[in-house]
């Protein structure tokens, strides 16, 4: 299916937001994530179902003042 | 000494860690100023934000996540809890972002974020102005510290309103005040510091320097000057000289 990943257009076979990020490549990277705007814990990934056109947004520590 | 949520600091200095030439020279600024405090924000992953932890996670500071760029309350509280476990830690940064131009807080937005995160036990470190009114409703929130800023992020100005902040610690003596953004010179921080406040933050000054780690340096004295100095009791300004050396026995020549 279709979602929305960190404003980009991404196709995943992943049917829970835990599975999709590591499909995209961030198993076990230092993340946090939020679903349709709102924020969704580490530990509520595996049990988060996607749906097309989710939108998800994967955040990472940075630099900031 | 006033403490950040029950932290004490050795040296009054919070640090942010962006806009160094490079994450060498970030690391040498803060150990070349003793800071023991790094802002830090949340953007979205595109490969830099794995290295870029190990890094600050190596320095051994505790971390100030920020919710920089937010201009609602949703969005900074929706920041804010990505923050507290992403970093695992209950403190934040917390700016709601009123205006593009001066980035100068949103109150209305700023107390209404604190409210909902003190309720779900975050210690915040909201940006503010120097208004009083502001600052009392974000006590009332639950804030135990204040952040009033100096100038405009980014702008080097200085203090733009001593009177507000002199008034402003005088009103409220026991929150410890950090004057955060618009420091451009370590004068202007010991300035701060002369004036009460307890920390500074700034992190443009710092990194854009020519020599980054030794403005690092440089502001890490003034600030520790400046604390010494208020702690000392500054004379009161007059308007006329006052002879220093006596005027009783002087020579009739």
């Amino acid at each position: 299916m279709r979602i929305d990943v960190n404003g980009t257009t991404r196709e995943v076979t992943a049917g829970t937001v835990a599975d999709a990020l590591d499909e995209l490549g961030w198993a076990g990277a230092k993340v946090a994530t939020a679903l349709n705007g709102d924020f969704l814990p580490a530990a509520a990934r595996a049990g988060q179902r996607l749906a097309p056109g989710d939108r998800l947004e994967v955040l990472a520590p940075m630099q900031g003042g | 000494m006033r403490d950040f949520y029950g932290v004490t600091l050795d040296c009054p200095l919070m640090l942010g860690t962006a806009r160094y030439p490079s994450p060498a020279v970030m690391e040498r600024a803060f150990r070349a100023s003793g800071a023991e405090i790094a802002t830090v924000s949340l953007r979205r992953e595109a490969g830099g934000g794995q290295a870029f932890w190990r890094i600050v996670r190596d320095m051994g500071v505790r971390v100030l996540p920020n919710t920089a760029g937010c201009y609602s309350a949703r969005e900074a509280v929706t920041t804010a809890h990505m923050a507290r476990e992403l970093f695992e830690t209950n403190w934040i940064k917390l700016e709601v972002i009123g205006h593009a131009d001066t980035l100068q807080p949103d109150p209305f937005g700023l107390v209404e974020a604190a409210e909902i995160l003190a309720a779900e036990g975050f210690e915040i470190f909201p940006y503010t102005t120097e208004d009083q009114v502001v600052a009392r409703r974000l006590v009332d929130a639950g804030c135990r510290v204040l952040m009033p800023w100096g100038a405009p992020i980014g702008s080097g100005l200085g203090l733009n309103n001593r009177y507000g902040l002199r008034t402003l610690r005088a009103a409220f003596p026991d929150i410890p005040l950090v004057v955060d953004a618009g420091l451009g010179l370590p004068s202007h921080a010991a300035e701060a510091m002369e004036l009460g406040c307890d920390a500074v933050l700034l992190n443009t000054a710092v990194a854009q320097a020519g020599d980054p780690v030794a403005m690092a340096e440089a502001f890490a004295l003034a600030a520790r000057a400046g604390r010494i100095a208020a702690g000392a009791g500054p004379m009161v300004p007059r308007d006329m000289a006052q002879p220093s050396t006596p005027v009783i026995g002087k020579a009739w020549l």
